[in-house]
């Protein structure tokens, strides 16, 4: 489709799977997590409020600053990663393109 | 003597789903006991987004998930359900009568008919920082998760670990009751509330405290108990700080928990069901809600009230299957009281 986008993840060092997602459907990156079942608990629903969907972005384009909330929740966190971010809060677009993250947990 | 309690229907979790499956069996006449490791009901509603508000359900064009608790909490009132909060389940002993027998973490003991798991994500439980041995010193050998009782702390030297709202509370309630209290983070601010940040640099400062900053604990020490952390700087630099207590406070986060070894079939996480009556794989044993797993699943409230109705007819027939059951309704026959 040509509004999809390619996103990666590393499941494992060195070793990333590709994933297909729309641009056109509104979707976070938890959302399209979640339905390649990867193990976001997402416990909030995509509120910022939970930090079950804590993903470190290792690579990609530049993407849009944490907005408070979600930074709020980061800070709860005991370990975080100099690219933490929760997935709930990366709305997939075409700028996204291109991004290669790992579920921190 | 152990808390003993005896009931027809035991409901593991009382999130939305689990208190709605309250009513459902009170229409069959059917008594209900809830469980729930949280202090209170509604689960993650209550514990996560009391303030979210909902669209989908079925009435009410817009509902906080805390006012949705509260109805419901008020819908079941007819039906006197008991409660134990704040405990969890640990496992359960089907009889040779095919009744069942729950303990919790506190020694309840829970004696029915039927189990209904309408657990959620599972229980909430602390988030643990990576440190190593740190379950070595859990159980009240110096790391607490919780401050249950202050005056635990009377007069002890307590480390506190944490970023967040309840870390910045404990740091300044404990201030007056532990003989010292050291607050580590890993950041160089705090993103609190704003007044909890502003008392906890006042008592740095006054010398009542000590502030940790852009440190981690990385080491914890002892014989037996607790007795020494290493509390690692973000530059690398390390010192050893003697202590009674060390109070990791990341906030809490859902775990399958116990419910993963009740023997259940399971995928991913959650018990897989039949969905004519959300039975799992053990006769008399049900799961409903975001717990259960089928072809088609949907993690929608609504999705588990539908799911509680017709587990309270599955349980309805294992609890009495030679009953003939008909189907009431509550515009006819109103709602019933036990």
């Amino acid at each position: 489709m040509e509004n999809d986008i390619r996103i990666y993840v590393e499941e494992a060092p060195g070793q990333r799977r590709e994933l297909e997602a729309p641009t056109d459907m509104g979707l976070s990156l938890m959302e399209l997590l979640k339905a390649n079942d990867y193990p976001i608990q997402a416990a909030c629903g995509g509120m910022a409020l939970c930090a079950t969907c804590h993903v470190e972005v290792l690579a990609g384009p530049a993407l849009p600053e944490p907005q408070d909330a979600e930074l709020d929740m980061l800070e709860t966190l005991p370990h975080v990663y100099e690219g933490s971010r929760l997935s709930c809060q990366i709305r997939l677009h075409p700028h996204t393109d291109g991004l290669v993250v790992r579920i921190a947990g | 003597m152990p808390n003993v309690i005896s009931t027809d229907i035991c409901i593991v979790g009382a999130g939305p789903v689990g208190l709605f499956a309250v009513f459902e069996a009170g229409l069959l006449k059917l008594r209900c006991h809830v469980v729930d490791a949280l202090a209170q009901p509604g689960g993650q509603l209550t514990e996560i987004y009391p303030k979210k508000p909902i669209y989908d359900i079925p009435g009410f064009p817009e509902v906080l998930a805390g006012d949705l608790v509260d109805n419901l909490m008020k819908q079941i009132e007819p039906f006197h359900p008991t409660f134990t909060m704040g405990e969890r389940v640990e496992r359960f002993a089907k009889l040779d009568d095919g009744t069942f027998q729950l303990y919790t973490t506190d020694g309840t003991e829970i004696q029915c008919k039927a189990v209904a798991i309408a657990g959620g994500l599972g229980s909430f439980e602390p988030r643990k920082p990576a440190v190593e041995n740190l379950e070595r010193f859990e159980g009240g050998k110096g790391v607490h998760y919780m401050v249950r009782d202050p005056e635990r702390f009377r007069g002890k030297k307590i480390v506190i670990a944490g970023g967040g709202d309840s870390a910045l509370d404990w740091t300044n309630f404990l201030a007056n009751v532990a003989s010292e209290v050291t607050l580590v983070h890993r950041g160089t601010t705090f993103r609190g509330a704003a007044d909890s940040a502003e008392k906890v640099q006042k008592l740095h400062e006054a010398g009542k405290i000590k502030l940790v900053l852009s440190s981690n604990v990385t080491h914890l020490h002892g014989n037996g108990h607790l007795q020494e952390v290493t509390i690692t700087g973000n530059d690398g630099v390390a010192e050893t700080v003697p202590l009674d207590a060390f109070v990791p406070l990341f906030g809490l986060t859902p775990k399958l928990g116990p419910i993963g070894e009740w023997g259940l079939g399971l995928e991913n996480d959650a018990v897989k069901v039949n969905t004519l009556d959300y039975s799992t794989s053990t006769p008399g044993v049900f799961a409903i809600g975001d717990i259960n797993t089928y072809p088609g699943k949907l993690k929608l409230i609504l999705c588990g009230f539908h799911e509680a109705a017709l587990m309270c007819q599955g349980a309805f027939k294992y609890i009495y299957p030679d009953k003939k059951y008909t189907l009431k309704y509550t515009t006819v026959n109103g709602v019933p009281t036990l």
